[in-house]
């Protein structure tokens, strides 16, 4: 029954953060929210192997982990360097 | 030892629902930045340590995660604030320079 609650919360944020990813003014606010929905997405794949009773979940988030750190870096650099961007 | 995990569980989703309400409500970038990052590293720890209590062989890959996101988490949060300093976003008029 407990589970709900987990699942009501964690996707209440997920949700919050892709609605400032859609009308967020700017470039940067973007940028932070889907980095913010990334590591909220990786808890996600964590919950999942909570509730399957599956191990194999917790290699995908790793993995998941590592894409998004990678992700938001390029992203940055790319932005930084060019600003016209 | 279910107990402790799923108290740990409820723990980091709350936070992770308050990075949420932070990324959304708050008016600047680097204020988002602060906020979202912040609290969703320590909710992704405490769900991550939950986990690993409820089935406790699966301990070392969940802190193998806790131990990775501790360290690449504020990487990005800094390397985001620079390129946004770099652009010349400006801050909210409220904020005092030193």
């Amino acid at each position: 029954m407990i589970t709900y609650i987990f699942w009501l919360l964690i996707a209440a944020g997920l949700i919050l953060s892709i609605i400032r990813i859609i009308l967020g003014p700017g470039k940067e606010d973007r940028v932070a929210a889907l980095d913010t929905a990334n590591v909220i997405g990786t808890g996600i794949i964590l919950l999942l192997a909570f509730q399957f009773q599956s191990p194999l979940y917790l290699d995908v988030a790793l993995v998941y982990a590592v894409l998004g750190f990678m992700e938001t870096v390029v992203i940055a650099r790319i932005m930084e360097n060019n600003k016209e961007l | 030892m279910h107990t402790a995990g799923q108290i740990f569980i409820l723990i980091g989703t709350f936070f992770m629902f308050l990075g949420g309400l932070g990324v959304f409500r708050m008016p600047d970038v680097y204020n988002k930045l602060q906020a979202g990052t912040k609290a969703t590293t320590l909710g992704f720890m405490s769900i991550a340590l939950g986990v690993g209590l409820s089935q406790p062989q699966w301990l070392v890959k969940t802190l193998v995660l806790i131990a990775f996101i501790s360290f690449t988490n504020p990487v990005s949060s800094s390397v985001l604030a620079r390129a946004a300093m770099k652009r010349g976003i400006p801050a909210r008029k409220v904020t005092k320079n030193d």
